[in-house]
């Protein structure tokens, strides 16, 4: 594995006197997918929040060598992208402005008055989350489908080295989910770090070059695909025997039939 | 890129800002003395009849002064209240602080402390808005959710009417009563440069704070957790929008008793005017809430009557259909399922 770029040294989230998380230790580089799975409950959400800073947590967690303690929020923003479950809009903004907020860390408060190299990020990311189409509409008439790829050109507009990402595939047709996956895995392609949480193995084991699986708030294993979705895992963590395969050099896990 | 939408907003904020001029000279204008607008431009400008400068200076601007920086500050509060708490039924005194800064001013009334000419009186109303925020900070906690905080907000303002109630009660002065009734009704007769010269510095302090948070609003549409990744602390955002809205709606009701709906309906006029952006809601219902204030309070003087009719009775009248509305048109959002 090259350098260290976000790096986890014993993270523990306690939330309503529940130990959510405990003893969580990792070390990812620049230029990876990271799929983050586990069984509901597994603290796989609060693990996200904890590694921008959203919750507080014990124990330390750096970006390039700096402690995320010693950053401000917005210092934490510009490195930090990250996009929620659920793509929730309040109000019927049009889709560009909504993009438009991901340059909101960097100072450009006001979508109607953009700088140019924020207006230059806006269009790459809604170009490549594919929205110009819809660019004018309100985002409370688009569809699901839209609204979420709206959220994901969003998130890609901060510019960010990073980018945590919650169950953006969630609620997706195939068709959105496999457009939402290779758009993130292009990014990474492109030197960013980042880290999906999915409830979808196969989506995991196609798309990502490491997996990071919890039980429990422990992250009980890590590895590339292969390693940390084996046969013994998915018994212990998901009581699941999976269907495995090939198709196109790339790797196939279908979660199959359920254990006792 | 949109820049058509851009240039309609100008213009309708230019044409609501004009709208607001007329309204002002108006307002001027009517009274046991109509004057033209001319006549009152004239008389502004330390031009003209004497004693018509003397009307319309000493008489009536501190009264139509009041009725825009009042008006104008209600509607902005309504604005950052439903921008922070992303929801279209949210108003001031969703907060508690209006009938907080009223028992404060009731409470000095009924104590036979002071006339509602007095210093204290402002004082006292000023003092409670800013007690009721801490309080509805206290009970909600430093990072409370909203519903905890509309609760809280519920709370204290239920409590706040409750002791003005008992404080009437109690008052062995039946005058003194009577007073505060009236007090509480919301009006803008009478009021004197000094009472501008009280209320204004808070309106202008509360909207300086409201102004200067306006894009994070925006950023707020997409919800707190977002919001809060993007580098909006939302708690310090929380907690800055109260401070505002308890330092104008405080400094307003001090001098004018409680005024109603205006808060409410004002960013709805102007939210379709805006493309439904909460960033650059603030600035066109505070014109709003001017324009409505005033217009309220021409209509009060032109309205045939035995005695005057107070300006917050006609805005709670016109108000609360508005309100019932809102409510029928948010639950068919919703879905239309009963609650």
């Amino acid at each position: 594995m090259s350098a260290a770029f976000v790096e986890a040294v014993s993270l523990a989230v306690r939330l309503a006197s529940r130990q959510v998380l405990r003893d969580v230790t990792f070390t990812l580089p620049r230029g990876q997918f990271v799929a983050l799975v586990g069984p509901n409950g597994a603290g796989k959400t609060t693990l996200l929040r904890a590694l921008n800073g959203l919750i507080a947590s014990d124990g330390t967690v750096r970006i390039d060598g700096t402690p995320l303690a010693s950053l401000d929020v917005r210092e934490r923003a510009r490195r930090f992208a990250y996009l929620p479950q659920g793509h929730l809009v309040h109000w019927p903004l049009p889709a560009r402005d909504i993009v438009a907020l991901g340059r909101y860390p960097h100072g450009a408060v006001d979508p109607a008055r953009l700088p140019e190299k924020d207006a230059a990020a806006v269009s790459r990311a809604m170009a490549a989350a594919d929205v110009v189409a819809f660019a004018d509409r309100p985002v409370t008439e688009l569809s699901g489908g839209e609204r979420g790829r709206v959220a994901l050109a969003r998130v890609l507009a901060v510019e960010a080295p990073v980018i945590l990402a919650d169950e953006p595939t969630a609620a997706l047709d195939p068709r959105y989910q496999i457009d939402v996956m290779t758009v993130l895995r292009r990014v990474a392609d492109d030197g960013a770090l980042v880290v999906v949480v999915t409830h979808d193995l196969g989506l995991a084991a196609r798309f990502a070059d490491h997996v990071l699986v919890l039980d429990g708030g422990r992250l009980v294993a890590q590895g590339p695909p292969g390693v940390a979705l084996s046969d013994a895992i998915l018994a212990d963590v998901f009581r699941v025997r999976a269907y495995r395969a090939e198709h196109g050099g790339a790797r196939v896990i279908v979660p199959w039939s359920e254990l006792p | 890129m949109s820049h058509a939408p851009a240039r309609r907003r100008t213009a309708a904020v230019v044409a609501l800002a004009l709208l607001v001029v007329v309204l002002a000279l108006a307002s001027l204008g009517i009274g046991p003395v109509r004057l033209s607008p001319l006549e009152v431009a004239t008389a502004l400008f330390g031009a003209g009849d004497e004693i018509t400068q003397i009307i319309v200076r000493d008489i009536r601007l501190p009264r139509t002064v009041l009725a825009l920086a009042v008006g104008g500050i209600l509607g902005m509060s309504g604005a950052a209240l439903q921008g922070l708490l992303r929801n279209p039924l949210a108003s001031p005194s969703l907060f508690g602080a209006p009938q907080a800064a009223a028992l404060g001013a009731v409470l000095v009334i009924v104590a036979g402390a002071a006339d509602v000419r007095s210093w204290l009186l402002p004082a006292a109303a000023i003092a409670m808005a800013f007690v009721s925020v801490f309080a509805l900070l206290a009970v909600a906690g430093r990072n409370a959710g909203l519903l905890i905080l509309i609760l809280a907000g519920l709370a204290i303002s239920s409590l706040a009417g409750a002791l003005t109630a008992l404080a009437m009660n109690l008052s062995s002065n039946p005058f003194a009563s009577l007073e505060v009734a009236f007090w509480l009704l919301g009006s803008l007769e009478d009021r004197s440069v000094r009472h501008v010269a009280l209320a204004l510095p808070f309106i202008a302090a509360g909207a300086m704070v409201l102004m200067s948070r306006r894009s994070a609003f925006r950023v707020l549409t997409l919800g707190e957790e977002a919001a809060e990744s993007l580098g909006v602390d939302v708690g310090r955002l929380r907690l800055l929008v109260i401070m505002g809205v308890a330092l104008g709606v405080g400094g307003a009701v001090a001098v004018t008793g409680t005024i109603a709906f205006i808060g409410l309906v004002a960013p709805h006029l102007m939210r379709p005017l805006v493309g439904h952006d909460p960033g650059r809601l603030l600035g066109p219902s505070a014109l709003a809430g001017a324009a409505l204030l005033t217009a309220s309070d021409i209509a009060v003087r032109l309205i045939p009557s035995a005695t005057n009719i107070k300006v917050g009775v006609l805005t709670a009248i016109i108000g609360v259909p508005f309100f019932l509305y809102l409510i029928v048109r948010e639950r068919r959002a919703l879905g239309g399922g009963v609650a």
